[in-house]
């Protein structure tokens, strides 16, 4: 396929400017641009039809099964966007009067609310533009608490060699060393090693729960007890929050900070440009050093606070990505109490189900009941006859089923980590293991033929690695 | 096998050839290594830091010098295949160096044995 540079013919374009009936004034030399922008030309149809072919090579919820471990790839209720697309809240800026924009800043102060009750916090900021950033927003609270009250020592985060990737990322980015702790034969955090690792100079402990095998920490309490006795303090990865929430709440089981991803948890769009959103919450003892404002509710109406003199300062333009709390406000106030607590339930039936029928056929990382997702293993399968997780990732897309997450979490070989989801019914379910199952039988088959999927699809395999240490990332000139 | 010494971050280093590679243990952990990014012939290694890094389908880890020196020489088979470290650890040797001295944390072949025991 083309590029819409190189579907360009000069001189075409795509709109019409009436006659200009004003004098023409010309801008001083000194701030025109010296060249024209090297824009294509093509007309507003070759345009439609562009995009419009380009998005039928995506795939996404809409089109299928996507069992993507980790990412919640839960439906996204169409309602989420007809409320976001009410003129009330599209037609409006940030900076307009509070008096005029309650609506708008009662979404926040309700969505705030709700999350700071499913997570057991006293406080949440909304602007965090997505995970990562929710994590690197932790983790400044965190030093603030710490430099706060005088304890400079402070510099190691500790996160289990489970951990989701970015959590030892954002530490390091955030400026602090790191200490990896193995976990235990069945993927907890092992507590004698978390003993051994804990002291003086220890900010917190980066933990998700269910961890990244699918299995619920039942020592987390214990483990709470262990960070806060060394003095640092406990902060929870939501990405897995979709197995617990409405059951139990993580400020309950000892965290201190939490951030969450309204992009998996709560149904708002996810990937390919979502955008995301990543609120963090936290108890009272750390709500000062928030980034402001924050909305409150006074006698008047709606207002926005003052920054405290502690914050961290803010972490995204205006209100981070409104429009998506929005989506998930919408989609919290659709479900309910009960219906957020089912469907964290139904979330963890789904995954159970799925690996009850794969059980006995792939190697499954644990015997126990799973969360909301499960790993197994293509280790043996790859002794045995050389195919890989990889291979079967690719296969997949060939059955128009996106691949589960592959390679993660570390601590297990030729890993596949499924998660289904909520959403999906128990049909679907079933010819998705049954479409797994025949793989396994297509792949002992023929394992040659096996490795070479997809062949469906417009491109086969990229050179991933190329891709990533040489990207091309811009159209380069004719002459170039 | 049993002559070369090793660093508890997984790297050998052979005295006989002077040569630096990754364990087996290493390989295994990595899974599928799809890519080694090397420094060029003359350029200084530290011991017990960085001097390159290994890309596996999982990850992309960063391989420590258990030596000092200079590089004398870089498996260039390793750029086009790079599979050969999952093949033969120990044959897949990375860098050669010129040796001006070695890390104190070396260990014994017996004894990395018996650290990457589970």
């Amino acid at each position: 396929m083309k590029t819409i540079f190189e579907k360009s013919q000069t001189g075409k374009c795509a709109l019409s400017i009436a006659a200009c009936d004003v004098p023409e004034y010309r801008l001083e030399e000194g701030i025109l641009r010296q060249e024209d922008a090297r824009l294509p030309e093509v007309s507003e149809i070759d345009v439609v039809r562009h995009y419009t072919a380009l998005s039928k090579r995506a795939y996404g919820v809409d089109d299928g099964f996507y069992p993507l471990g980790s990412c919640t790839m839960k439906y996204n209720p169409k309602l989420n966007e007809e409320v976001a697309a009410l003129p009330g809240f599209t037609g409006i800026h940030p900076l307009q009067c509070p008096r005029t924009v309650q609506g708008a800043l009662e979404v926040m102060y309700r969505l705030s609310e709700k999350l700071a009750e499913i997570t057991g916090m006293d406080q949440v900021t909304l602007q965090p533009a997505a995970g990562a950033h929710g994590e690197y927003t932790s983790l400044q609270l965190i030093r603030a608490y710490h430099l706060d009250r005088g304890d400079t020592q402070r510099n190691k985060i500790i996160v289990p060699d489970s951990a989701h990737g970015t959590n030892p990322a954002s530490a390091s980015m955030a400026g602090y060393s790191i200490i990896n702790i193995p976990s235990g034969p069945d993927g907890c955090v092992d507590l004698e090693a978390l003993k051994a690792a804990v002291g003086k100079d220890t900010a917190a402990l980066m933990l998700t729960n269910p961890n990244t095998v699918g299995i619920f920490e039942k020592g987390i309490t214990q483990i709470a007890k262990i960070v806060h006795e060394a003095g640092g303090l406990l902060y929870y990865d939501g990405a897995n929050l979709n197995a617990i929430m409405g059951t139990i709440r993580p400020g309950d089981m000892g965290y201190d900070v939490v951030h969450l991803n309204l992009h998996k948890t709560f149904s708002t769009p996810h990937g390919g440009g979502g955008p995301g959103s990543g609120p963090v919450g936290c108890k009272k003892a750390l709500a000062k050093y928030l980034p402001g404002p924050i909305v409150v509710k006074t006698q008047e109406g709606y207002a926005l606070s003052e920054s405290s003199e502690k914050s961290i300062g803010r972490v995204k333009t205006f209100y981070g990505n409104f429009l998506v709390a929005l989506r998930a406000l919408a989609y919290i106030e659709v479900l309910g109490k009960e219906g957020i607590k089912q469907a964290a339930q139904l979330a963890v039936l789904n995954a159970n189900y799925m690996m009850a029928r794969l059980k006995g056929k792939f190697p499954t990382h644990s015997s126990k009941i799973c969360m909301h997702e499960f790993v197994v293993s293509c280790e043996e399968i790859k002794k045995e006859i050389g195919v890989s997780a990889l291979d079967f990732a690719k296969t997949m897309i060939d059955r128009n089923m996106h691949p589960p997450t592959i390679y993660f979490p570390l601590i297990v070989h030729e890993a596949l980590m499924f998660e289904p989801t909520e959403t999906e019914s128990k049909a679907t379910l079933d010819w998705a293991c049954d479409t797994v199952l025949e793989l396994l039988e297509e792949a002992y088959r023929d394992p040659e033929a096996f490795k070479k999927h997809p062949c469906s699809m417009p491109i086969g395999r990229p050179d991933e690695v190329t891709a990533a240490r040489k990207p091309v990332i811009i159209f380069g000139r004719d002459s170039d | 096998m049993s002559k070369l010494k090793f660093l508890k971050s997984h790297e050998w280093y052979s005295a006989e050839n002077n040569t630096v590679g990754i364990s087996d243990f290493a390989q295994h952990e990595l899974g599928d290594i799809v890519f080694v990014e090397l420094p060029e012939v003359g350029e200084n290694v530290e011991a017990g830091v960085a001097f390159g890094n290994v890309e596996s389908v999982k990850a992309v880890s960063e391989i420590y010098s258990p030596v000092s020196g200079v590089v004398t020489e870089v498996n260039e088979d390793l750029q086009s295949a790079p599979e050969l470290i999952n093949q033969d650890a120990y044959a897949a040797w990375m860098i050669k160096v010129k040796v001006s001295s070695v890390s104190e944390e070396l260990i014994s072949s017996a004894d990395y044995d018996e650290l990457t025991k589970r």
